[in-house]
């Protein structure tokens, strides 16, 4: 009786064909890793490249959800999820190269003649605290970030600008060497991963289901906070703040709670998209990647669930098919992308799907 | 046969303290009691004195000085720009008065909570325009509004008790939006919006409530029932009431404070401000 | 050859001056490499002004003005070349040219020159070639062997502000080269003396630099100023019409090299109100088909420009290549204004300066003088109202928008001649910009123009301290504690909050 509109409305557009499709669709992508496992020639077998593909598009998948939390929800939207991405990719990174060159110091470090670890890199050998460092640095950052933007109540445009100008200066951090992750070229050439081989088919196959597993949780979590109270409230503020204000709600609370939750979540993505694809460098921070997850949420459709999923998906298929195809037509395509989707699709594909239903 | 004068009446002196239970807890170390109940041994809940508010030079608010009786039903009337919204504003933290002292009951300075504090403490406020979460239900909103553990983490597990559930349902029935209780708060009449956004003041359940123009875009019959509404929740909580309305001033209200140009021109019931002189002036120009 | 023999020919040479330039050239041409040094060494100690129309065409890569074989030259020749045309320049009875002529030989003159440049600083009339010469001498005079003239030398380099006398007298107090104790204390007060000069100089190039950057930013944000405080639109394409700017610029050049090679020193009057034109006319039309069915959806507005930003860097990348293009300053815009000795400001970045501000003035009485800036400011204030008025919203949105975008075309002309011009020009600009608006506040173009100048010279004097990038960072920081304190800006106005 008290489940948000949202949950309703998609109950009754047919909720056995959302549980169909998402089931069959969750099947799928189970039975992937374990088809890439099929000896080479089989007529099944699918290939490490489609493998990488697909989960790198679930991680994207997953920063969509991410951001579709703060936006969709709240209101709020970043142009700088890509910040925390990098960040949770680049804390499994050193991980990763610490693996990789065993007792010594990584390679870019010997390049530039560095005799020992600058004091931030101390105990990434462990998984464990890389592990922390993946949950606490972005965490971190978007609690301070957060903590000064709500409490000066920057929010809309300026919100956005802010992200961004946030994004672009870490990436510019991060292209110098003097900071020590490894300047342009970022890491990579890792070797393994808590031991096993990092391009062993078997490795990928567990990193996938592992992906599979985080972007089922994270989904499970937005379905219980959009259901909870806590996702009401998230609505009544971006649609009227100062009345949940005079409500007795403190919005600052909620606005930080969700948008530190939704930092964490990108950069536990980043974390599984790093030894998939088996580099990261600063160019993931660049204002261009945030926006373009932007465009992700409002394709298929903010304020659900379902719908940056979908949008994740569409863009990024659409992405990889482009670049290959027709490689300078693919900017022609993403611009259009953006334009038509806010003049046509304000409530992206999910929405028309469900007038359709409605019809 | 002389005819004696009668002593004009002073509203203030008809409001008696009524409560004087805690007068001696200061003297006795006890401290002040806070929040549930609003210490209000002198009778008063609200309490402005000397409020100056000015925008680049602009004087909004004039040393202005206004008491709220417990259970008391007050209308503020004034011509435009007499410094209604503002006066609001100053009282919910919106805008800080420039000097001047606002209490609370006895206890809290107004001057120094943030909005969400007052909020929390007790006092509610209508918006001119009706303001309502209009992505949720009615029920949802009314769900908001309810007077609980407010925080982040007591949202996060936050579950409707049948008593809670009971409560809104009756408030639901109070404002005559039983029926739409599943529908979406953007789809309601303008009218309903109103009662929708009083209902929710009613959830907070506050102390004091603020009302910005409560029956603007109603109709007579709804007017009629709002002004019934009022007088019954007076006694229980106290009323502040912006109204340009004077019928349905007259109707609800046994006293009245006019504004002009950011002061009080003129306190009384309704008869004795309309009979002023001054009064007469400001709103007719003469 | 024997060597002797060589030395004879030269000094038989040397005593037919008459005879020499034609000889001279020959066995110039014939001589080895090391043979050519030592006769250009030779030339410089001993100026000759016959020698001056050969050493000139050497410069050029020539044997004579009408030759046309072309000489190949190594550096070190190069440089020998030009130290002895200067050493003859010094002759020369034009001041101008004996002041060039001196500062170059203060970088290059041997001390085989000394007892040339003596003669020349003892009559010399000119008072600034006079010190330019006793500079030189100055430098050649380090090394001498009399510790007298040593510290007569190492004073007077103290008293110059010259890059060079730093470098000079750093090397002169590197461990091992001055024995002398008095010409090391000497030159060490004198080092310090020069360093105090070159400071001064050093923070006013980066205050000026500063207020560079910040009239580029002030073009930059004067349009999205226009466009975000009084349309309420956020333009992220806002940049690509810096970049149309500059591009329509170098496309005027073209056409102009083309059909008017005779106007060429001009083409940036000419491209003025091209690109104008161009970025306004690109403006006008996105405002027209998209932005207009935004207005109220600011969010949604930033995605669609962004989308518009994509498709016109990729658009002008197929049309002009992702290299960058050559803009060329026309000759009264390069070069520049000498102030100190290590303060050289551009012309062209003094020209920029003034004309952001000339375009900031046009600006102000374009929307506080004219009916479109009062239409524009009664549409700002209250949309619905202007429109009852019989103001026709969307041609002044259209108009304005259009004038947003003319102003960032301006400026991509401005941006051209002091930059690279390239398909990502508009990017590194916008999020500047941007906190540009942000800092100044909203639809105020006092805020705009000291927030541009504010954060220009602000990135410029942290730049060299803590190096570009931290100083940037360091920046955004500030900015998110100053909106703590004034969230409205720097200029806001105060009133009753409006819900």
């Amino acid at each position: 009786m008290n489940q948000p509109l949202l949950v309703t409305a998609s109950q009754k557009a047919g909720p056995r064909w959302t549980l169909a499709i998402g089931a069959v669709v969750l099947l799928v992508l189970l039975a992937l890793p374990l088809l890439s496992l099929l000896p080479a020639g089989h007529s099944l077998q699918v290939s490490a490249y489609t493998l990488t593909l697909v989960g790198k598009i679930l991680c994207y998948a997953i920063v969509a959800l991410a951001l579709d939390l703060v936006w969709g929800y709240a209101g709020l939207l970043s142009l700088g999820h890509g910040l925390f991405f990098a960040i949770g990719g680049y804390a499994m990174g050193m991980y990763l190269m610490r693996e990789a060159s065993g007792d010594g110091l990584p390679a870019f470090m010997t390049f530039l003649s560095w005799s020992e670890l600058p004091w931030y890199w101390v105990g990434t050998q462990h998984f464990a605290w890389a592990l922390c460092l993946v949950v606490l640095a972005p965490g971190l950052l978007a609690l301070v970030f957060g903590f000064f933007a709500f409490r000066s109540r920057i929010k809309g445009v300026y919100f956005s600008i802010m992200t961004q100008a946030l994004t672009f200066a870490g990436m510019l951090l991060f292209f110098r060497n003097e900071t020590g992750f490894g300047g342009n070229n970022g890491f990579t050439h890792f070797r393994s991963i808590l031991g096993f081989e990092i391009t062993a088919q078997s490795t990928r196959a567990v990193l996938f289901l592992l992906t599979v597993a985080l972007l089922v949780a994270s989904l499970y979590l937005g379905w219980r906070l959009a259901r909870s109270k806590f996702g009401r409230v998230l609505t009544a503020l971006r649609d009227a703040e100062n009345r949940l204000m005079f409500c007795g709600y403190d919005p600052r609370g909620f606005k930080l709670f969700v948008w530190v939750l939704s930092a964490v979540l990108c950069g536990l993505a980043g974390a599984l998209y790093v030894p998939q694809v088996g580099i990261i460098n600063p160019s993931e921070m660049s204002p261009t990647n945030s926006i373009e997850a932007a465009v992700w949420v409002a394709l298929g459709g903010r304020g659900t669930l379902i719908g940056p999923l979908l949008g994740a998906g569409l863009v990024n298929g659409m992405k990889s098919w482009f670049t290959v195809a027709f490689p300078e037509y693919w900017l022609f395509c993403l611009g259009a992308l953006f334009i038509l989707v806010t003049l046509y699709l304000p409530r992206g594909v999910v929405g028309l799907l469900k007038k359709r239903g409605e019809q | 046969m002389r005819a004696i004068p009668l002593p004009p009446v002073h509203p203030e002196f008809m409001l008696e303290p009524i409560l004087d239970a805690g007068s001696g807890r200061d003297a006795i170390g006890l401290g002040q009691r806070r929040g549930e109940g609003l210490d209000v041994r002198h009778g008063t809940v609200l309490t402005l004195e000397d409020i100056n508010v000015s925008f680049d030079g602009f004087k909004a608010l004039n040393s202005l000085n206004l008491y709220i009786g417990v259970g008391e039903l007050r209308c503020i009337i004034g011509p435009n720009g007499a410094g209604k919204t503002t006066l609001m504003d100053v009282i919910t933290g919106k805008t800080r008065p420039t000097s001047g002292k606002a209490w609370f009951g006895d206890t809290l300075d107004l001057t120094r909570m943030s909005e969400v504090q007052i909020a929390q403490a007790g006092i509610g406020r209508k918006f001119q325009k009706p303001t309502v979460f209009e992505a949720l239900s009615v029920f949802e909103n009314l769900e908001l509004a309810q007077k609980a553990d407010k925080s982040v983490l007591a949202s996060l597990v936050a579950r409707l008790s049948g008593e809670q559930r009971d409560r809104i349902d009756e408030i639901l029935q109070t404002i005559r939006l039983s029926g739409s209780a599943q529908r979406q708060a953007g789809l309601l009449s303008h009218g309903q919006k109103q009662f929708l956004e009083i209902g929710m003041l009613l959830m907070q359940d506050p102390q004091l409530l603020l009302l910005d123009e409560p029956v603007a875009g109603m109709t007579d019959a709804e007017t009629e029932f709002t002004a019934e509404l009022f007088k019954s929740l007076a006694g229980k909580h106290s009323l502040m009431v912006v109204e340009h309305d004077m019928g349905f001033v007259g109707s609800i209200a046994d006293h009245v404070t006019v504004l002009h140009q950011g002061g009080v021109l003129a306190e009384g019931s309704l008869e004795q401000v309309q009979a002023d002189d001054r009064v007469i002036e400001v709103y007719l120009g003469r | 050859m024997p060597k002797a023999l060589q030395r004879l020919f030269l000094g038989l040479l040397l005593l037919l001056p008459l005879a020499a330039q034609a000889a001279d050239a020959d066995y110039f041409i014939a001589a080895k490499a090391n043979e050519q040094a030592r006769l250009l060494q030779d030339w410089a100690a001993q100026p000759d002004p016959a020698r001056l129309e050969l050493l000139s065409s050497l410069q050029q890569g020539r044997i004579a003005p009408d030759d046309t074989r072309n000489l190949r030259l190594n550096n070190r020749l190069r440089g020998l070349v030009d130290n002895a045309l200067a050493s003859h320049q010094l002759l020369s009875a034009d001041a101008e040219v004996r002041l060039a002529a001196a500062q170059q030989l203060q970088k290059s003159a041997q001390p085989a020159q000394v007892a040339f440049l003596d003669r020349r600083f003892a009559s010399e009339a000119d008072a600034a070639v006079h010190a330019a010469l006793g500079l030189a001498l100055a430098n050649l005079q380090l090394v001498d062997s009399d510790p007298a003239v040593r510290l007569a030398a190492v004073r007077l380099l103290g008293e110059t502000g010259d890059p060079m006398a730093r470098t000079r007298l750093q090397a002169l107090l590197e461990p091992g080269v001055e024995s002398n104790a008095g010409v090391r204390t000497a030159a060490e007060t004198s080092l310090a003396q020069v360093k105090r000069k070159l400071l001064f100089g050093e923070l006013l190039g980066q205050a000026f630099s500063g207020l560079s950057l910040g009239s580029i930013l002030l073009l930059a944000a004067l349009g999205l100023a226009i466009t975000f405080g009084l349309l309420g639109v956020i333009n992220m394409a806002h940049g690509e019409m810096l970049m149309l700017g500059a591009y329509a610029t170098y496309v005027v050049q073209i056409l102009v090299q083309r059909y008017a090679p005779g106007a060429i020193e001009f083409y940036p009057l000419i491209a003025l109100p091209v690109a104008f034109a161009v970025s306004a006319g690109v403006g006008m039309l996105l405002e027209r088909t998209v932005i207009r069915h935004l207005y109220g959806r600011p969010l949604e507005t930033l995605l669609a420009t962004w989308g518009i930003s994509l498709i016109l860097i990729q658009a002008i990348r197929l049309l002009f290549g992702a290299q960058n293009v050559e803009v060329a300053n026309p000759a009264w815009l390069s070069g520049g204004l000498q102030v100190l000795p290590n303060l050289v400001l551009p012309y062209s970045r003094l020209v920029i300066i003034a004309f952001a501000l000339f375009v900031v003035l046009l600006t102000w009485l374009l929307l506080n003088r004219t009916r479109l800036g009062l239409n524009v400011r009664a549409v700002t204030q209250n949309r619905n109202m202007a429109a009852c008025c019989g103001v026709p919203t969307g041609r002044v949105d259209m108009l304005a928008f259009g004038l947003g975008s003319g102003i960032a075309g301006l400026g991509g002309v401005a941006l051209s001649q002091i930059g690279n011009v390239g398909p990502d020009l508009g990017q590194s600009y916008i999020i500047d910009s941007f906190l540009v608006v942000v800092l100044g506040g909203v639809g105020q173009l006092a805020g705009s123009l000291w927030a541009a100048f504010g954060l220009g010279i602000a990135n410029k004097l942290l730049e060299p301290q803590i190096g570009a990038v931290l100083g940037k960072i360091l920046i955004l920081a500030l900015i998110i504690l100053f909106i703590q304190k004034r969230p409205q800006g720097l200029f806001a106005l105060k009133g009753r909050v409006i819900d």
